[in-house]
């Protein structure tokens, strides 16, 4: 049984350097990794270890200030190396050099037979910390009720990579997942994937396969189209990664924190694959793959709509399986741009040649192509987004810190990311996801 | 290119908080958010973005109101012409003399509103938007031709800072500015702005054209107001040019008839149309719906026809080439910022726009054209329909929830 969902409104951002589709990942080895606390939003991290303490990998690093059971654990095994601090002493980011050692055993014996157990390998292993929740689009607290859990199965989003095919281990790690899951939640684990793609069906979730543009992979389009979030609803996200985590800690005992990053962006010398960390270093990941020319680059933890820019001297940062690296933009002086018919700028409207191309790869820089103005155009947001929500009325209401009218317009089921779109689309220039943020977060200190 | 370039870079410094010309910071800024894209790079959120921007989409519409301004040089000198009882119409002068006619009325405009954008982007310390751009060109496009200049000055003024500043600027007004410019001339000098003595310039121009005294055609709606024809034969032979032929529905179609400057051509309109629907910068939703308002209105106003108002025997393709109806479903109507929001209420807002301005023009006699009244008060009215879709939204999720529980 699978769920059919064909999404209308979206758009599939056409970028040069994508990852060729019989790529095999490179190895890569890194000397450090770091764990970045901003990246699991909703965690206020207090420290378990010092600088200098033996870690093992699957052993915690930090947890919530609030409720100890949240735990954030280290990727490999080795020593703390920093933990860098901030203003007002922030944590910035938690440094581990790569070692030797054997990885954190987690007891899982009832794992995948008593509810509790299940919850509580998920909170001791960390990958607790790796689920998302809506409403809020933060980590769901540990004694979280979810309606449902949604996977997403496959990534819409521009240059991202999905596999073509899966070993039949892994899929047996990802049906272990599910069973897992669907202990901790009184609803169904849905598990998108589009139609006819590698994932097969896997016993216990409900598939849903997804037609059409991005972003059909975003867990709020599903959410959207199969059973909105209502007001004291709270559902679970994930990513295939994590289900695959999740499954393999059930069957060992141990998390895997091996990723598969896509390497990808025109100013990248050659698209790869690389197999590395969670929080690698982008420096070794980037290994000279990069072109010297002179000329200001962004490197981007992620794709270029929801990730990270991040330094070349940074580190991948989670949920992030993708690098891409796109021209800065600001060392650029363009005549009359917004006067342009060169057919090498992208555009949703028709008044650029380029619009009409579509199997022209492009690449755009990280300018903003524009002044930020009110906003004035209508409909814009409304063409790339596809749920039943009025988003600029839903952008109004955050603005005015209106609550009520939030709850009204929908809040409880959107994430940053299913604005994205929108922001880019936006003629302007309106930085829709930091208001989404900001709006979530406002709410959230108010309701609690 | 480079050397423009650097010429900006360096002036840029004395620009600046503290700089010798800081007074004049929005001026520059102006200029070199013109000339050059800027560099601003994403701070936040996506890291790319669509090259399309405000400055762009306020151009396109510049580009399409071009063949109405070509169109009304022409006209504006065709007119005159006929007026002077002449049997030729040589084309460049007749274009010379329109030219003529509204380039100080283009430039009063301009520089009454850029120079108050100007300085309001300076004490807000703002960037200098581009709303008027669009703004300077529509406001001598929807004036009788012999508008006096102060006048135009003093309206434009009063829209700019009363209508738009005082509300924030490009983006937060909720009338159209171009038209509360207009209707404030209506209202502040009617005598000067309706009659039969505006339409049709009179004056010599720098040499070209002559003096006519004692020159009086009113526009064919203004004709069909006053002719007091009791049927269709009367009204149709009340709509007469300047020279007392009568003016057929090609005529009107293509615009050689007196009228405000820019909106008497139904034909360059629906060009101006293409331009803005193929782009997709006004709303499609609005411009067809606006047009079915106006002919449903028409028709059943046609169907009722009373000789208590004449303009009730109009055609439905009369009504709509026929004064400044088209120029204001094209070019006023689907304005982003005061029309409808919602895609529901768009149809609603254009629908009604249609209805309304048919509906003044025909059953006032007082008033022989009734699309910017009806545009305006479809501006006040557009909140409200975007309300009431906007609960139709919150009361489907409201249902839902309710169900879930």
């Amino acid at each position: 049984m699978s769920i059919g969902i064909k999404v209308k409104k979206g758009l599939d951002i056409h970028l040069a350097g994508g990852v060729p589709e019989n790529a095999r990942p490179a190895e890569c080895r890194c000397a450090t990794v770091a764990i970045v606390p901003d990246d699991f939003t909703g965690l206020i991290p207090k420290m378990e270890l010092r600088e200098g303490d033996p870690v093992k990998a699957g052993q915690p690093l930090f947890h919530s200030k609030l409720d100890e059971r949240l735990k954030v654990t280290s990727p490999v095994s080795g020593t703390v190396k920093a933990v860098v601090r901030g203003e007002r002493r922030k944590i910035l980011r938690v440094v581990v050099e790569t070692g030797n050692g054997e990885p954190e055993r987690i007891n899982v014996a009832k794992a995948l037979s008593d509810k509790g157990a299940a919850r509580e390998a998920l909170l001791a292993s960390g990958l607790w910390a790796m689920l998302r929740q809506r409403p809020y689009d933060i980590i769901p607290a540990a004694d979280a009720r979810f309606r449902d859990i949604f996977v997403t199965g496959f990534d819409s989003a521009p240059l991202a990579w999905t596999p073509a095919s899966i070993s039949k281990e892994e899929a047996k790690a990802l049906e272990t997942g599910v069973k897992l899951l669907s202990l901790i939640t009184d609803g169904k684990v849905y598990v998108s994937r589009r139609p006819g793609s590698f994932l097969p069906d896997l016993p216990g979730a409900e598939m849903v396969d997804v037609e059409g543009p991005h972003p059909a992979s975003n867990a709020g389009t599903v959410i959207a189209a199969i059973k909105p979030v209502n007001k004291g609803e709270t559902v679970a996200c994930l990513d295939l990664a994590t289900l695959r985590r999740i499954g393999l800690l059930a069957i060992s005992g141990t998390v895997d924190f091996t990723t598969t990053v896509a390497v990808t962006g025109s100013e990248v010398k050659n698209p790869a694959l690389v197999d590395t960390v969670i929080g690698a270093e982008i420096s070794a990941i980037l290994k000279n793959n990069i072109p010297e020319d002179g000329r200001n680059k962004r490197i981007i933890s992620g794709n270029v709509l929801t990730g990270v820019a991040v330094t070349s001297d940074g580190y991948l940062r989670y949920p992030y399986r993708q690098v891409t690296v796109i021209p800065e933009g600001d060392d650029v002086a363009e005549f009359m741009g917004w006067a342009s018919l060169s057919p090498k700028k992208q555009s949703t409207s028709p008044t650029f040649p380029g619009h009409f191309l579509s199997r022209r790869l492009f690449k755009p820089d990280a300018r903003l192509l524009g002044g930020r103005r009110a906003m004035i155009m209508s409909g814009e947001y409304d063409k790339v987004f596809p749920m039943d929500i009025l988003p600029e009325y839903l952008i109004k209401a955050i603005l005015a810190k209106d609550i009520d009218r939030m709850e009204q317009l929908g809040i409880y089921e959107v994430a940053p990311e299913d604005f994205a779109l929108a922001e880019y689309a936006d003629t302007s220039k309106l930085e829709l996801q930091k208001i989404v943020r900001e709006g979530l977060d406002y709410l959230r200190k108010e309701l609690s | 290119m480079k050397a423009l370039k650097k010429l900006m870079d360096k002036a840029r410094p004395s620009f600046e908080e503290g700089g010798k010309l800081h007074a004049f910071r929005s001026v520059y800024d102006g200029i070199d958010t013109f000339l050059f894209t800027p560099n601003e790079t994403s701070r936040s959120g996506v890291h790319i973005h669509d090259s399309m921007d405000s400055k762009r989409t306020m151009i396109i519409v510049i580009v399409a109101l071009i063949p109405c301004l070509l169109f009304g040089m022409y006209n504006a000198g065709y007119q005159h012409w006929l007026a002077a009882g002449a049997d030729s119409f040589p084309f460049w002068q007749l274009m010379s003399y329109g030219f003529l006619a509204v380039l100080p009325r283009l430039v009063v405009a301009y520089v009454v509103g850029l120079g108050i954008e100007f300085i309001v982007a300076q004490w807000r310390k703002e960037e200098i938007q581009e709303g008027f751009l669009v703004t300077g060109i529509l406001i001598p496009m929807i004036c009788p031709i012999e508008t006096p200049l102060w006048m135009i000055a003093v309206a434009t003024a009063f829209s700019v800072i009363f209508v738009k500043e005082v509300f924030g600027g490009t983006g937060y007004n909720i009338f159209n500015v171009a038209l509360v410019t207009r209707a404030f001339l209506f209202f502040a000098y009617p005598a000067q702005m309706s009659g039969d003595k505006v339409f049709v310039a009179s004056g010599k121009m720098l040499g070209i054209g002559g003096e006519i005294d004692g020159l009086t055609c009113a526009t064919p709606l203004g004709q069909v107001a006053t002719s007091g024809a009791t049927d269709a034969a009367g009204v149709a032979g009340a709509m007469t040019d300047i020279a007392g032929d009568p003016v057929s529905l090609w005529h009107m179609f293509l615009g050689l008839i007196p009228g405000s400057f820019g909106e008497t051509s139904t034909l360059c309109i629906l060009i101006g149309a293409l331009i803005l629907l193929f782009t997709g910068i006004a709303s499609w939703r609005i411009v067809l719906s606006a047009f079915a308002g106006g002919a449903v209105m028409a028709l059943i106003a046609n169907w009722c026809a009373t000789p208590t108002y004449p303009a009730s025997f109009l055609t439905v393709g009369e009504q709509l080439c026929l004064g400044g109806f088209a120029f204001a479903a094209v070019f006023m109507a689907p304005d982003p910022v005061t029309s409808c929001r919602t895609n529901t209420g768009k149809y609603i807002y254009g629908f009604l726009v249609g209805v309304v301005a048919i509906l003044i023009r025909t059953y006032n006699n007082g008033y022989p054209e009734g699309a910017m009244l009806a545009v305006l008060l479809m501006n006040a009215l557009a909140p409200l329909i975007d309300y009431c879709v906007v609960e139709a939204n919150v009361r489907r999720r409201m249902a839902r929830a309710k169900a879930a529980e």
